[in-house]
């Protein structure tokens, strides 16, 4: 998209403008996740730059608040519940998911539309709601502020994001690969685990990975129906904002941000290796 | 069809023909009942985890038991009463009523009902527990008793109230939802401009997501194009910027965005350093209604430029420079040519950030102060601090149904395909 040699003064202006729009809005969308970095080690309990960070002084810049964090029982207690929480509803998402997308994608199922729409309704309700309603329903059944209760919540919302990609792999799926298979006598079994497991894998761990982050940043619906003793990061931090801001919010900030492009980098990686697979070459 | 096509070259017999038809229907059948067994164990699964919390809530946004429940006898006896007859009810009714506030005081259940009566009535609450108080030294009559402890007792309204909400369900909640009451007479009219609330609310819930939904496309569009339009290597590595956000927790993006706007946050010091704002004259850009939309529309910004960047994708650049050889300036060539081809992703874009910012709750509760709520931090301090189940209840079914309204219509005009499915 280089500006053709026959731009007008008014084109180069245009031109320069909007790049310079785009510079100002990519600044706008990652200072926020950069300023909280530096601002992790201050000496301080405080939110902003001190005179001494700015100046590049060692003293004003320390690791009390990693120290704070690591040391402190409620936040190890929570990442371990948050650990818990989210790989067993990740796995049961992956597990349901996936089953329900290979039903999906045969064209003999009834009613595909209207299943399809409850299967990704916990995408479409806001949170507020399906946290009010779950509340209600899962006190009444006694699981509320109960492990069960929450793996159960979150499993609930990290489905759709299982279906929906491992639909998305299987619309690309060839069934004569299956067929060929069978033909060579591969029980159906046999089959699924050698010919269509493999290549719809990546489709399946992507969506576990959206499932995965969904738990893991959760925290409406757990507000709701965890009790204390289930309470995860998201609802320490939640607690932590709200009461007192101190440092450790953004050390634990910064650490997430840590974890995200490690869950980043891992999805990417999973798109293009799908990509090559199925023969879809970048453009 | 294949057995037509088998028929007509004649070469099975009737019977034979029968049983391929059959066998036909039955491997058919048989696959359905495969897929549908695929599918059912999440169906099952979300109608249970799911679906019955959503239809649990609809319930209790009519369902009414508090009095019938707690106060049996007086139901019972109000049952007869004709609430327009401009009369007392009887000593039966006065001594139904005096058993069930022993009862409830006993069970400790008045309360209960007291409450669910003060959300109809303020003062109802203190007539039924002040009098459960004394009623277990009263003998009978009770009539003029009761009426001496408490004058409430000979109101009419009053024993009109308990009749009406004596119903096993109520529209009562919703009536509040939408800032209305019952008079006792049993009209149902708005509530005085001052005392609403929650169609305010609503309203400002539907116009600052409108406004988040605006800004983020405004902010979007101009990336998606050029995310678009550059080659794909420096445009996969830009696309960090906007992913990486996208995959970043919601409480650190908004927590680090209460670094940057407030008081004494990083904003605030930078314009002081260039002597832009007096260091006693700082921005107030947070806990306001400002703080929730610029807060709001940082996290939103990446479900903006994701299904536009994949539109955008699919317009082949040849067209824009057809148009421009034909003698388009490029403003014409931009309007005419580019932005009808990316209307797909314009509407999926907004619909997705509109009905993710419409149900917010968690960032107008941290960077929202008085003027930046939604109608779900309504919904959670009914949940929450009032306790008032039935109108939280209510609110959500209103809020619930805004939105899959939108979706419906969303889905009427630009079809089901999922462009909502993020990528």
């Amino acid at each position: 998209m280089a500006l053709p040699s026959y731009a007008g003064p008014l084109e180069t202006f245009w031109y320069y403008a909007f790049r310079i729009f785009c510079g100002v809005v990519f600044i706008f969308l990652i200072s926020p996740l950069l300023i909280i970095i530096p601002l992790s080690f201050n000496v301080e309990p405080y939110f902003s730059f001190t005179e001494g960070m700015l100046a590049f002084d060692p003293d004003a810049y320390s690791l009390r608040w990693y120290e704070e964090f690591f040391g402190s029982e409620r936040w190890m207690n929570a990442i371990q519940n948050t650990f818990i929480v989210a790989v067993c509803s990740t796995i049961l998402s992956m597990i349901l998911g996936t089953l329900a997308a290979l039903g999906l994608s045969r064209s003999e199922l009834p009613f595909k539309g209207m299943i399809m729409g409850f299967l990704i309704s916990p995408m479409i309700v806001p949170l507020i709601i399906s946290a009010a309603g779950m509340f209600f329903f899962y006190s009444s059944l006694g699981i509320s502020q109960s492990y069960l209760g929450l793996i159960l919540a979150h499993t609930a919302l990290g489905t759709p994001f299982v279906v929906i990609t491992v639909t998305a792999t299987l619309s690309g799926f060839d069934y004569n690969l299956v067929r060929a298979a069978a033909s060579l006598g591969a029980t159906p079994t046999y089959a699924f685990f050698k010919v269509t497991v493999p290549l719809i894998l990546t489709g399946v761990i992507s969506g576990g990975l959206f499932a995965l982050m969904t738990s893991v940043d959760e925290v409406v619906v757990a507000i709701f129906i965890a009790g204390a003793e289930q309470r995860t990061v998201p609802m320490q931090m939640w607690a932590g904002i709200r009461e007192q801001i101190s440092p450790t919010i953004l050390a634990v900030a910064t650490l997430l941000v840590c974890m995200s492009i490690l869950l980043l980098s891992t999805v990417e990686y999973l798109r293009r290796r799908s990509e090559t697979i199925r023969g879809i070459t970048p453009h | 069809m294949m057995a037509n096509t088998v028929e007509a070259e004649g070469q099975l017999t009737p019977d034979e023909q029968k049983r391929l038809t059959a066998d036909m229907h039955r491997s058919l059948r048989r696959k359905k009942i495969r897929a549908v067994f695929l599918v059912a164990p999440l169906l099952i699964f979300i109608m249970v985890t799911f679906v019955s919390p959503i239809a649990t809530m609809l319930f209790r946004s009519v369902d009414n038991p508090q009095v019938s429940e707690y106060m049996p006898n007086t139901t019972a006896a109000l049952a007869a009463w004709d609430a327009d007859s401009n009369e007392l009810p009887d000593e039966t009714t006065y001594a139904a009523l005096v058993e069930d506030l022993v009862v409830g005081r006993e069970n400790h259940t008045i309360g209960k009902a007291a409450t669910r009566l003060n959300y109809e009535k303020s003062q109802m609450r203190s007539l039924l527990t002040g009098t459960a108080r004394k009623a277990g030294r009263l003998d009978p009559p009770y009539k003029e008793q009761l009426i001496k402890i408490n004058a409430g007792w000979g109101d009419i309204d009053n024993w009109r109230v308990i009749k009406r909400e004596s119903a096993p369900y109520t529209l009562s909640y919703y009536i509040a939802a939408f800032d209305m009451e019952t008079t006792p007479s049993g009209e149902i009219k708005m509530l005085p401009e001052q005392q609403r609330v929650y169609l305010k609310m609503l309203w400002r819930t539907v116009w600052m997501s409108l406004l988040i939904t605006a800004l983020t496309l405004i902010l979007g569009y101009p990336v998606s194009y050029l995310l678009a339009s550059l080659p794909m290597g420096i445009a996969n590595t830009l696309m960090i910027l906007v992913l990486l956000p996208f995959w970043t927790s919601l409480l650190v993006r908004t927590s680090s965005w209460i670094a940057l706007l407030q008081g004494q946050g990083v904003i605030n010091d930078v314009l002081v350093w260039f002597g832009l704002v007096g260091d006693d004259n700082r921005l107030s850009m947070i806990y306001n209604a400002t703080g929730t939309v610029i807060t709001m529309t940082h996290i939103l910004l990446p479900f903006m430029i994701l299904p536009l960047y994949s539109v955008m994708k699919t317009i082949p650049p040849s067209y824009m420079r057809a148009a421009r050889s034909l003698g388009a300036t490029p403003f014409t060539a931009f309007f005419k040519v580019y932005l009808p081809q990316s209307v797909p992703g314009i509407s999926a874009g907004a619909i997705l950030v509109f009905i993710l910012a419409i149900g917010y709750y968690i960032t107008p509760a941290l960077v929202g102060g008085q003027t930046g709520q939604f109608i779900g931090n309504m919904i959670a301090y009914h949940m929450q601090s009032s306790l008032n189940w039935g109108l939280a209840a209510a609110l959500g079914v209103v809020l619930l149904a805004l939105v899959l309204g939108i979706y419906a219509l969303y889905s009427r005009l630009f079809g089901s395909n999922n462009q909502m499915t993020l990528r």
